[in-house]
């Protein structure tokens, strides 16, 4: 098969359901990231929990690795099924390592099918099934001509609290076992000191919650969302955060709403069809201004659609989310070092505008790990606008207003439990106590002070960063994308033939009308790349500046653009 | 010193409403558990949900939230684990409770959620004119069913006791006094509170009559478990027992999660 770019390598791990073909992934990960080299590895697989094909695909390579690559450079299959589905993504001079291979697999592989008796040195060791993982992981180590005392040394480490004798022992046996044979070696690593954290994208941006002051985390589980709730779940011991998994996300929003109403910053998150179930509620949160983050990964839809895999067909759903006209914000990041800033700031910009803000994601956003490097150093907390409350007796009874009108419609907040105030909030209309209205007058005036917020967003867009720039930021032939198809749209351009510029929509609503506009002017092509079937940026850009794309590419079948295919797509438009 | 707890804001239930009735009764309550220090009025939360009970929140100058349809249970479970300090009350109608959201009740009382809910139960949807609730009697002619309803009622005691819920009582809109003790004792128990309120509606289903006639405040306290309980809450022949059929004491959701 093709090999992508030189630079890159790639190892597969396959099996079955069971197998601990995800562990196995990460660990792979972790000790490449821990030698200095940049990875990005994803995981496939289907929605059950024993038997269907899992796979975990490290790419790594000392230039950035922005998403998956399809050639694979060493395959670790842990049964038949695994070699059959792969053998034809071999790149050249590749290696499979199984326990044994059926003649037509020989056919195709030829000497580099090399049998490594897993089940049989674990059945001898009296040692668990899944640590055959361990034994092929020594292997492709030696493969990497990784130094054995280095191997050694980070298998003990990623191995610390999962008997690390047994596993290591293991990982010698299959070191050894190629060393003897004085096999080839298929690459030489070269570690580095400075190394990036290995970071799943639902990590990543869980952390950026933290690191904003997050109060609450509420989540019905739903893939592939449910990571977030595990990993802050985790993080409930060491720390004043608490996460709750109520009955229903129309209980999870609900209940975060009262959180808000009391003070607390707090988020929610789940997949489309989840976020879908919560729509009246985060009108709610429109109508009564209150602050709510709400992570919303993708899936490939409509309905259960494909529970594991991905797609970029929300992005309407999630700008139009929620009955009647209220401003929202949606942030679409593309990678895990994005998911934690975007994270971070959802918090402050709805603690600032007393507004939803949604945070679009998707399979691979939320579930693929990449090296990063995250600066929670440089997140500052935005608690909002708060009132200023007079301590005397019985001396403001009545005067706080939750719904104050002022010129920039954000209303100073208070919350129960304050003496001499009374805060109101409500789902019905209101006047600025906070009281049910129904007068033509009063309510024009309230849905105005409501959208002064949005102007007052707008006003902000131009010091945030609303759309990014990459490549030959000169060139005519633009690139424009949003979300998780960064990662292949950035690696494609080690294929294309002529410059390119590729922008990238981080804030799809409100849309950075300005920007968008300046960084496409004087654009001879505009080629729209996303993963849906109709186009929704490309119907975006036209709605809110006029411009037509002059090419889309799109794909829709809930897998992601493979870089080099979606290079040469791109070459035949340019 | 007496709280000034009305607002601008203009009555509009209809004219001799029980709805009335269970205002003047929180009022009184409010009152009481304000001036003798048992509570301060600034850690009061009084939810609502949406229905003719809902119309409460704007007549109340105290904290409230005013949540959608169905879904005032949640929205009070969210603020009690946000401030532990907070007293939070909710209102809600056999509709904006048995009807739409069923569920937040039923898991609200398995988790032994400290909130306090007052469900107005008049037997139908009133501020829709007129249909069939979860409560309404079957064969009842609403405009949604004009050849009798074909649904029996739900039963909520037998349900939400089984569930967990550690404090149950019945009151009548028409009885203040009686009310407004139910109220303060609910509001004394730390945990889950569970009160069904007999109000009817004199404009679409008038039931003033029949309920007259049948309730009585029951004898003697509290079941001792929750079969008892359930036992003691429903009707004795005819009769419509009044009064706390359970309570007991639990950790609660907010302790535990808060610990």
């Amino acid at each position: 098969m093709r090999k992508s770019h030189d630079s890159v390598f790639t190892i597969g791990i396959g099996g079955a359901a069971g197998d601990g073909i995800r562990e196995s992934g990460a660990t792979v990960g972790t000790i490449l990231a821990d030698l200095g080299y940049e990875v990005f590895l994803s995981f496939d697989y289907p929605s059950l929990i024993r038997g269907g094909h899992n796979f975990a695909r490290i790419s790594f390579s000392k230039e950035k690795v922005y998403c998956d690559h399809e050639a694979l450079d060493v395959l670790i299959a842990l049964n038949e099924e695994s070699i059959v589905l792969h053998r034809d993504q071999m790149a050249h001079n590749s290696v499979v390592l199984a326990d044994s291979f059926e003649p037509q697999d020989i056919e195709v592989l030829k000497d580099n099918a090399v049998v490594i008796p897993m089940a049989a040195t674990v059945k001898e060791l009296n040692a668990p099934a899944i640590t055959r993982n361990s034994m092929a992981l020594g292997a492709a180590c030696y493969l990497l001509d990784l130094n054995f005392d280095l191997m050694q040394n980070l298998l003990n480490r990623v191995f610390k609290d999962k008997n690390p004798e047994l596993n290591t022992k293991l990982a010698d046996i299959g070191y050894q076992l190629l060393k003897e044979k004085n096999f080839r070696h298929t690459k030489k690593i070269h570690p580095t000191p400075e190394k990036k954290e290995l970071l799943e994208g639902n990590a990543a941006f869980a952390r950026g919650l933290m690191a904003a002051g997050l109060d609450f985390y509420v989540a019905y589980p739903m893939t592939p969302a449910t990571s977030i709730l595990h990993f802050l779940a985790g993080k409930q011991k060491d720390s004043r955060l608490r996460v709750i998994q109520p009955e229903s996300e129309l209980s999870v929003i609900n209940m975060a709403l009262g959180m808000s109403y009391a003070g607390k910053r707090v988020a929610i998150g789940s997949a489309s069809g989840g976020f879908a179930l919560m729509q009246e509620a985060f009108s709610n949160a429109g109508m009564a201004e209150l602050p709510l983050v709400v992570a919303v990964s993708q899936r490939q839809a409509p309905a259960t659609g494909l529970p594991t895999y991905s797609s970029q067909t929300d992005m309407r759903f999630a700008i139009h989310a929620g009955h009647g006209e209220f401003q929202r914000i949606v942030v679409a990041p593309g990678d895990s070092e994005e998911s934690f800033a975007l994270g971070a700031q959802a918090l402050n910009l709805a603690w600032r505008y007393q507004m939803p803000v949604i945070v679009l994601m998707d399979k691979i956003v939320s579930e693929h790990s990449a090296t990063s490097l995250l600066k929670p150093e440089d997140i500052k907390i935005d608690r909002g606008l708060m009132a200023e409350i007079s301590q005397t007796e019985g001396g403001d009874a009545n005067k706080y207003g939750r719904y104050q009108i002022t010129a920039d419609g954000i209303s100073p907040m208070a919350f129960p439990g304050t003496p001499n105030t009374v805060v109101k909030v409500t789902s019905y209309e209101h006047d600025e106590a906070g009281i049910t209205i129904d007068e033509l007058e009063s309510t024009k005036a309230m849905l105005n002070k409501r959208f002064a917020k949005a102007e007052t967003l707008n006003k902000s867009l131009a010091s945030q960063e609303t759309v990014k720039v990459y490549g030959d930021k000169s060139s005519k032939n633009i690139v424009i994308f949003w979300g998780s198809t960064k990662g292949p749209v950035l690696e494609s351009a080690r294929y294309l033939k002529k410059p390119v510029k590729f922008v990238q929509i981080v804030w799809l609503e409100p849309f950075d009308v300005k920007k968008v506009e300046k960084e496409l002017k004087g654009a001879k092509n505009i080629i729209d790349v996303e993963c849906n079937r109709n186009g929704q940026l490309a119907a975006l850009l036209k709605e809110k500046t006029g411009i037509e794309v002059t090419d889309k590419i799109l794909k829709f079948d809930s897998r992601p653009f493979e870089p080099i295919s979606l290079a040469e797509e791109i070459n035949k438009k340019i | 010193m007496s709280l000034n707890l009305s607002t601008k804001s203009k009555i509009t239930w209809c004219p001799g409403c029980p709805n009335s009735q269970i205002l003047v009764a929180w009022r009184q309550a409010i009152e009481e558990l304000v001036g003798s220090g048992k509570i301060k009025l600034e850690n009061l939360v009084a939810c609502a949900g949406i229905g003719c009970h809902g119309k409460i929140s704007d007549y109340l100058n105290a904290n409230s939230f005013t949540a959608l349809h169905g879904r005032v249970i949640p929205v009070m479970t969210g603020i009690k684990c946000a401030n532990p300090n907070l007293i939070v009350v909710g209102m809600s109608g056999d509709g904006d409770a048995y009807s739409e959201g069923l569920e937040h009740l039923i898991h609200a009382a398995r988790r032994n959620s400290d909130i306090k809910i007052f469900i107005h139960d008049n037997q139908l949807f009133a501020l829709t004119t007129g249909q069939a609730s979860a409560m309404s009697p079957k064969g009842f002619k609403g405009k949604s069913t004009p050849s009798g309803s074909i649904d029996e009622p739900f039963e909520p005691f037998s349900v939400l006791i089984a569930a967990g819920a550690t404090f149950a009582a019945r009151t009548a809109a028409s009885d203040i006094a009686g009310t407004k003790k139910i109220m303060e004792a609910a509001i004394a128990h730390k945990g889950f509170s569970f009160v069904e309120i007999i109000q009817p509606c004199i404009t679409f289903f008038d039931t003033r009559d029949y309920f007259k006639e049948r309730v009585f405040w029951r004898e003697g306290g509290p079941a001792e478990n929750p079969d008892e309980a359930i036992k003691i809450s429903r009707k004795e022949g005819e009769k419509i027992p009044l009064g706390i059929f359970y309570n007991v004491e639990k950790e609660t959701f907010e302790e535990q999660l808060n610990a």
